[in-house]
């Protein structure tokens, strides 16, 4: 309490999206939005430090009324699981900003760096909110935004996607709405007042059927915006069609707040049901792996490539997840930082050569490693941590979420899963040499610039990172750690409550109470 | 009580003056406006709009009285001064954008500011209804003067068949609710709505005349707010009328037929909501989809927002139909207030893309809006947003606020209906954003500093929109008080149901 922390870390970029629309130079106007970029960069490096490792419960917490008719308040904190999806946040746009001003956005600079800010106030703020009213504020602002950059500065068929983006992503949030609705009138009976509190929602008694359709309400928002196969169809459009700075945020952050969203409402709220759930979830992940990598291996446009990749990559983090034990959910999470760094590279190199040849079609490249040495280079470094080399990144996250899976009740999804790891490094080397190697076919390739002092600054943090994080990732995993231990602690509780409540007559010995709110 | 003992009767002067202060500058506006030309009606409009202003600081004062007047004819509570603040708000928003529009259209000012004031009159009146003749004088007394405005513009073909037919189906609609108020005068022997209520308490609820009376009502009510299946006359209304009026249609008469539908079936009828409720299920599910999915093929901008105007009644029906909520009441109360900002706003924009009051009001009149005027497309951009629900806007807090109270008493599905709805007029809605950000060749309009108040009526309109839904609390607080003393009139007890 007492700390303000957060709420600079949320409204910094809002404020800074308000000045830029002051502006008219454009320069200045790439500048000042940078400069406020950098901030809420600046403040969450300063929180990582100041995280309290040992403590798995919200730090940096900060409480005040807001509708008190609702119980709504402006509850914010942030624990280990959002700690790093914060700083990987304000990062990604801080790189998006600076790659941006470098000439990949010509038009209305202006608009496009107060929707890049309002975006990051909104994703920051739906990562950091503990109420739910307030979550759901910002899981829909952050919306607006995007659709406008995919919609303004996208290419080809922008609007066809922005639209599908928008409209798949509405109407998974307005069912989690009225279930967040219907959980808040359930609590109600059982608090004897309203409370949009996350913290106050954790032990609502509710029927097994009522926690079933609740689940179902959350889970489909979050499995649309992760994206899950079936409900995967949105992405590659979004993707594809987005300006680079867009697609790394899409991919960076904006598909982990649904993962997020697994972990931070849909498994502690109604730990029963995800734990009946895990099979289907943990299948649907196996299918989303190996249907996004055959995929992603048949893609001409090197773009739609890293979209269905990343369907692939998110389906490893919601088998980990949905392992629902420590290496699991702890690889999880690690994993979806590693595919933010990755996957947002990734997307900040196709947009490179994108914006020097004006086409994504891996049939036109070949041989570039011969004129763009560097850019090859740094592909290469980013290709082997997307794939998972051990010594970078991408290794600790798949490994941990592997030895997770294969740990909990659905072993053989690991199974599967390891060959899904198996196309990915496939389809990658394999759009990888057939961009970079061979001789030139193409006589404009020949004379492509290599990459300019811009767009090395902005890929060096990311490689650092790629580096740190496959060599070192104590310091990360000792902050994810407690805060994971904690909410399996709930999991582990609710198993533990579904075994004795199959032995009605021991369960109501036991604890009567509380087997009565469960059956 | 005798009726003839004049003494019992309350003759309570305070509350019914901002009804006076509205039908005396009314009166003022017309016979000023004899010696002035048409294109100086914006003095008119300023005389219009200071008997508001008068008329607003003295229902401000009518705050917290919480009794009757007339014996019972008007209620005086804080129900009647919330709504007639928001009518008085709504009316003024209007004259703010008709000013600049009466005046180049040169259409008779002085008629058209003073039929303006006495349909806000006529609206107040059905707020302060404490009896069903008063809301039908006052009913009346709207429609009337609503039926002129709507074919104010005379050379117009589409003016002509927007009146005609919003008069002969409000003509229809009104004989209806004549005939209900008339059976349930037949059934209980009272016009005032307190015995009604009584009377239904004591057993009367299965009176078959009754029922019919109150179908009858229901039916009459229906149509003034536009809900499906008696919403044939919007579209065509609001697309002929000129814009300000359509603006004034869409919330001003919006909000007073609810305040008046609210006010018998809510508030009295309450204890036999089992009776109505299946049916405004019906109702609310039918309006929301009906409205969406024809909203979406419409090029008009202005028929796009009449069958927005229609799920939006839907929107609010499932409110009603949540009457057994005891957060119902300010759940729709809220809603109302947030719709009129957002409407009023939206409407105002239309205004903005129209010169000399031609009417062309196509979408693709939209394009490339963000380019020309990035004010403007950002503040429509919002008000458009606001409608679709998203937050922190006011749209969204009252959907929010409706839904939870459905929730509340088990209408599950019926608010997936309306929540799927939400998803269906996103499309609509960002369609207008499409064309104004991310398409070309609109058409051009002059700087808009030439048409101050225009501009500030988009301006109280988008403040509007922000902050109720950015700081609630205040406005719920007024809703539920204001709901809160509609109850408490009748039943000591109700007060208590409310949090």
């Amino acid at each position: 309490m007492g700390s303000f922390w957060l709420t600079g870390l949320i409204f910094i970029p809002l404020l800074g999206a308000l000045l830029v629309l002051l502006q008219n130079e454009e320069g200045s106007i790439w500048r000042s939005a940078f400069i406020f970029s950098l901030l809420p960069l600046a403040i969450s490096l300063y929180l990582f430090g100041a995280f309290d490792p040992r403590e798995a419960g919200y730090q940096f917490v900060e409480q005040y009324t807001w509708i008190p008719q609702f119980g709504i308040s402006y509850h914010i904190g942030m624990d280990g699981i959002s700690l790093f999806l914060v700083i990987l946040t304000t990062l990604l746009i801080s790189l998006s900003l600076l790659y941006s001003g470098g000439g990949d956005i010509e038009t209305r600079p202006r608009e496009f760096c107060f929707f890049m800010l309002l975006l990051e106030t909104g994703l920051l703020g739906a990562l950091l909110a503990i109420d739910l009213f307030l979550f759901y504020a910002f899981w829909e602002v952050m919306l607006v935004p995007m659709y406008f950059l995919i919609g303004i500065w996208g290419h080809g068929r922008k609007l066809y996607a922005t639209f599908k983006f928008v409209l798949f992503t509405m109407f998974g949030s307005l069912l989690m709405l009225v279930a967040i609705l219907y959980l808040v009138g359930a609590a109600e009976k059982h608090l004897g007042h309203l409370s949009f509190d996350l913290t106050e929602l954790y032990k609502v008694p509710l029927t097994p059927t009522e926690a079933r359709w609740l689940f179902a309400g959350f889970a489909i928002a979050f499995a649309i915006k992760v994206p899950m196969w079936p409900l995967h169809t949105w992405l590659p459009d979004a993707h594809t069609e987005a300006p680079t700075a867009g697609s790394v945020i899409l991919a960076g952050v904006m598909l982990k707040m649904g993962t997020y969203g697994f972990l931070r409402f849909a498994i502690p709220l109604f730990p029963e049901v995800a734990i009946e759930a895990t099979p289907l979830f943990m299948a649907l992940a196996v299918v989303g792996i190996l249907y996004g990598a055959l995929v992603a291996m048949v893609q001409p446009d090197l773009k739609r490539l890293v979209a269905y990749s990343s369907v692939s990559h998110l389906g490893f983090v919601m088998l980990g997840i949905f392992a629902l034990d420590p290496q699991g959910v702890d690889g999880a999470i690690y994993q979806m930082l590693n595919h933010g760094l990755s996957t947002g590279a990734l997307f900040l190199l196709v947009g490179m050569i994108y914006l020097r040849r004006h086409t994504r079609e891996i049939s036109e490249f070949g041989g570039l490693w011969r004129s763009i040495p560097i850019y090859a280079a740094v592909f290469m470094f980013v290709m082997l941590s997307s794939i998972g080399l051990p010594g970078l990144n991408g290794f600790v996250g798949e490994f941990l979420i592997l030895l997770g899976a294969y740990l909990s009740s659905v072993w053989v999804a690991a199974v599967f899963a390891v060959m899904g790891l198996i196309l990915g490094a496939l389809y990658m080397m394999w759009a990888y040499e057939r961009v970079m190697w061979g001789p030139i076919t193409k006589a404009v390739n020949e004379t492509v610039r290599d990459l300019n002092g811009r767009e090395i600054a902005v890929m060096v943090p990311v490689i650092g990172l790629m580096l740190f994080m496959g060599l070192y990732p104590r310091p990360l995993l000792r902050r994810i750690e407690p805060s994971v231990a904690l909410l399996l602690g709930r999991v582990q509780t609710a198993r533990f409550e579904m075994q004795t409540s199959h032995v009605p007559a021991l369960a109501s010995l036991a604890a009567p109470s509380q087997s009565l709110n469960v059956k | 009580m005798n009726p003839f003992n004049l003494s019992a009767i309350n003759f309570a002067w305070l509350p019914i003056l901002p009804l006076i202060a509205v039908s005396l500058g009314a009166i003022v506006v017309l016979l000023v406006g004899v010696r002035v030309d048409d294109e100086d009606s914006a003095g008119l409009g300023f005389i219009a709009l200071v008997t508001l202003l008068a008329a607003f600081i003295l229902a401000l004062f009518t705050l917290g009285q919480n009794t009757e007047s007339f014996g019972g004819s008007l209620a005086v509570d804080d129900y009647a001064a919330f709504f007639e603040i928001v009518i008085i708000i709504s009316t003024a928003v209007t004259v703010g954008m008709s000013l600049d529009y009466v005046a180049e259209a040169r259409l008779a000012g002085a008629e058209y500011y003073s039929l303006l004031l006495f349909a806000a009159l006529g609206m107040m009146l059905m707020a302060a209804a404490g009896d069903l003749i008063i809301i039908f004088l006052g009913l009346e007394t709207m429609s009337i003067s609503v039926y002129v405005l709507a074919g104010f513009v005379r050379r117009e073909l589409r003016s002509n068949e927007a009146a005609l037919k919003y008069f002969l189906l409000g003509a229809f609609s009104t004989g209806f609710l004549l005939y209900g108020i008339a059976l349930v005068y037949g059934a209980t022997g009272t016009i005032r709505l307190a015995p009604i209520r009584d009377a239904l308490t004591a057993g009367m609820a299965g009176n078959p005349l009754l029922l019919l009376g109150l179908g009858m009502m229901l039916i009459g009510f229906g149509f003034k707010v536009a809900a499906v299946p008696f919403h044939m006359w919007t579209p065509d209304a609001y697309e002929g009328a000129p814009t300000p009026i359509t603006a004034f249609m869409a919330v001003g008469v919006k909000v007073a037929a609810f305040a008046g539908f609210l006010r018998v079936f809510l508030v009295h009828l309450g204890p036999v909501s089992a009776q109505w409720t299946m049916v405004l299920w019906v109702i609310a599910a039918l309006s929301m989809t009906v409205g969406n999915v024809i909203a979406l093929v419409q090029v008009n901008v202005k028929r796009m927002l009449a069958y927005s105007a229609i799920a939006h009644a839907g929107y609010i029906i499932v409110g009603m139909a949540a009457a057994r909520a005891p957060e119902a009441g300010g759940a729709i109360l809220y809603y109302l207030l947030g719709y009129a900002f957002t409407n009023l706003g939206a409407f105002a924009i239309v205004i903005a893309l129209e010169r000399q009051g031609e009417t062309t009001g196509n979408i693709a009149d939209f394009r490339g809006l963000a380019r020309n005027h990035p004010a403007l497309a950002a503040a429509m951009a919002l008000f458009l947003l606001s409608l679709t629900g998203v937050p922190p806007l006011a749209g969204f807090v009252g959907k929010f606020y409706i839904f939870s109270a459905a929730l509340n008493v088990g209408l599950v599905w019926l608010v997936v209906i309306a929540a799927i709805n939400s998803v269906i007029s996103a499309y609509y809605y960002i369609g207008v954003i499409v064309a104004m950000y991310m398409q070309e060749g609109g058409i051009e309009i002059g700087r808009m500093t030439a048409r101050p108040a225009l501009l500030i009526s988009i301006a109280v309109a988008v403040v509007g929109t922000v902050i109720i839904g950015l700081y609630p609390q205040p406005y719920m607080g007024a809703a539920v008080n204001a709901y809160a003393s509609a109850i408490g009139r009748t039943t000591p007890h109700a007060t208590a149901l409310l949090r």
